[in-house]
């Protein structure tokens, strides 16, 4: 009966115990009156909306100071061109094309493409995932990556050991190992804003509104996300992988992993 | 702005075939020569000991020369394991933390813990249990700095009745018996860390483990057959030709297991050809051709099967030394393919993109924490260390209890 108690008291103090020990090794740049239980964050895009102006790439590498070399993105564009059928190929669309160079930002050169003979293009803003079932915090060793309550999935810099195994885990290729501070980097929704009541920085300068985002714990009046799941059938990028992705896409063709 | 955009395409077009995401291009190939020595160096372990456990659990008698030499070199090749991942973190100061607050959710933090388990809990008692009688001998005739290490490997254990004998005689039996799955459980652990991939359809796989594990056996009898020879040679000392066969028989049979698995492999990946698969075949062809094609399937496989699969019809009339010659070589060609394996792995997986619609090449460096010159390094350091070992442990002229090559009776 003793040792019952006695376990329930122990469970009791463990649980506080493992949430302060949590907190302590979970550094995020949330100021310190933010409780992430009461948020919810989700963004949704529409691909349809982008045009490509790269404006999201720019802001996001100059707010969050991301290494300036072009191949170290947390968001980025890609150009999907898909070109018509060769004659009497008995399909219905040809070869399809796909680049982001400098990850989109400042736009897209003209395409190699002749004009007359592109089918379709269109541009698909690329972030962190935000998966339910991240499998780049599933396998990091340190738990220096992890899953706020609020959504969003960041790295403590400060504890991550470098080893890349997130990096090769993301299916996305959203994660890299920042050569200034040889630790992994990524999205982090600009939690230092959202949790300041901010947007981030990428939908923040979005000239087209094709990044839309917001708190599904606390909806406005005319919440934007509810209104983009009203109006478009949504996708996930990948959803075979069962990673469970919280970035929603509309008009997403099936040629974009 | 458009000159800039042509200097980085220009910087990247000879590097990527196709389209590749941004961060790939940044940081490829994320994981370069140092992690295909990981896996490697890990299977040439996990093999040593498994042929050693022939003799102290299976009772092969045939391989008493080469019991204690495959033990240490499991060892010699086990303190060098984690190095390759050392050398490789981006904050190796930080490496501590696996073991100290491990994600236990995360195959690599485990990995900590079945390496600390095998390292010791296995390997060392196992070694310490077999020596423990030559460190007591060895303590009181060896003078000077040998003589106070051995007396302190005995740490203070110095009763040698045969009661006492047949107590370590009886734990090695049972830490052998537990060091099988152990080594399974080493080998098939770095598999599954590749194998746990879901997100790359070359890695994520769920016969990964057991496809290590099995190439494991065959590159650590190799090892155990190469490097036999060599002591022998360098010793000046006939080898044992009985031990050789039968060494040869068990290399042969594991690996017509081990290619029969990595076949299957092969067939349910082309014939289900699954998303993704024609990057892959293209990357196979292109980017892995002499090491996938011509290292790992004909020099590392169907050369040493063909070979070894003559001998064992056919032994009795090869000669001696041809069959010596032909074991040595097929040795080496197992330990070369074998790394092969190791690189079209580790490299394959990275040599095409996420997303699905790009390649990328790769050139080894010289230099640099990811040239073959530490490559070449951290390989020589087992072999390096396994020279000590030998130095201290099998020295020709001390008596010993225990097998050691070249001291058996005839066979």
């Amino acid at each position: 009966m003793l040792a019952t108690i006695g376990g329930v008291f122990a469970g009791l103090l463990a649980l506080p115990a493992a949430r302060a020990l949590k907190k302590k090794f979970s550094k995020t740049t949330a100021p310190s009156d933010y409780d992430a239980s009461k948020h919810k964050w989700l963004m949704c895009l529409d691909v349809d909306k982008c045009i490509g102006c790269g404006l999201c790439a720019d802001a996001c590498k100059t707010e969050n100071h991301v290494p300036e070399a072009p191949h170290f993105f947390r968001t980025w564009i890609e150009r999907y061109i898909i070109k018509k059928p060769a004659p009497n190929s008995i399909t219905l669309r040809g070869e399809v094309m796909v680049d982001s160079p400098n990850g989109g930002r400042g736009g897209f050169p003209p395409s190699l493409v002749p004009r007359d003979e592109i089918l379709k293009a269109f541009f698909v803003p690329k972030l962190c995932n935000l998966c339910e079932a991240s499998p780049c915090t599933q396998v990091c060793p340190v738990g220096a990556t992890f899953d706020t309550p609020d959504g969003a999935v960041l790295v403590d810099p400060t504890y991550c050991i470098g080893c890349g195994f997130c990096i090769q885990a993301c299916p996305y290729g959203c994660r890299f190992l920042s050569p200034e501070t040889k630790t992994a980097e990524k999205c982090t929704l600009c939690y230092h804003r959202i949790t300041r009541g901010l947007k981030p920085a990428c939908v923040e300068i979005c000239p087209t509104q094709a990044r839309v985002f917001g708190d599904l714990k606390n909806p406005i009046e005319d919440d934007p996300l509810q209104a983009f799941v009203h109006k478009n059938k949504v996708n996930t990028l990948k959803p075979h992988l069962g990673t469970n992705p919280r970035v929603l896409y509309a008009n997403l063709d099936k040629e974009v992993r | 702005m458009t000159l800039q955009l042509t200097s980085i395409l220009a910087e990247v077009a000879p590097h990527f075939d196709g389209y590749v995401y941004p961060n790939e291009a940044g940081t490829h190939p994320l994981w370069g020569v140092l992690i295909v020595l990981y896996p490697y160096i890990t299977g040439l372990v996990a093999g040593a000991f498994i042929m050693a456990s022939l003799v102290r659990v299976f009772r092969v008698k045939a391989l008493e020369p080469v019991y204690r030499l495959s033990l240490l070199t499991a060892l010699a090749f086990l303190l060098c394991a984690t190095l390759p991942l050392l050398c490789h973190l981006g904050h190796p100061e930080r490496s501590y933390q696996i073991m100290i607050t491990p994600h236990l959710t995360s195959p690599m933090a485990i990995f900590g813990f079945v390496y600390a388990w095998y390292l010791m809990a296995v390997l060392l008692l196992e070694l310490w249990f077999d020596f423990r009688e030559d460190f007591v001998k060895w303590g009181q005739t060896e003078p000077g700095l040998r003589g106070f290490i051995y007396r302190t490997l005995t740490v203070g254990v110095t009763d040698v009745s045969d009661k006492a004998l047949a107590l370590d005689h009886k734990l090695s039996w049972i830490i052998s018996i537990i060091g099988i799955p152990s080594a399974f459980l080493l080998h098939g652990y770095v598999g599954f860390i590749f194998g746990s991939i879901k997100a790359n359809p070359w890695w994520g796989n769920a016969i990964m483990p057991i496809i290590f594990i099995l190439s494991a056996m065959v590159s650590g009898i190799a090892l155990c057959i190469f490097i036999y020879m060599v002591l022998s040679w360098l010793r000046r000392r006939a080898l044992d030709v009985r031990c050789l066969d039968v060494m040869g028989m068990f290399l042969f049979y594991a690996l017509v297991i081990d290619a029969t698995v990595e076949a299957l492999d092969l067939i349910h990946r082309t014939y289900s050809a699954q998303e993704g698969f024609y990057v892959m075949e293209f990357m196979a062809q292109e980017r892995l051709f002499f090491t996938l094609t011509i290292g790992q399937m004909l020099i590392g496989t169907l050369l040493p099967l063909l070979v070894l699969g003559t001998l064992q019809v056919a032994r009795k009339f090869v000669p001696n030394g041809i069959r010596i010659g032909l074991y040595f070589t097929c040795a080496v060609c197992i330990l070369l393919g074998v790394l092969a394996m190791r690189w079209n792995v580790v490299m394959g997986g990275q040599f095409f993109s996420k997303s699905l619609r790009g390649v990328m090449s790769y050139k080894l460096e010289f230099a640099g924490a990811e040239g073959w010159f530490l490559g070449i390094i951290l390989l020589s350091l087992p072999f390096i260390i396994l020279t000590v070992l030998i130095k201290l442990f099998l020295s020709e002229r001390m008596p010993t209890s225990g097998h050691v090559p070249h001291r058996m009776d005839n066979p």
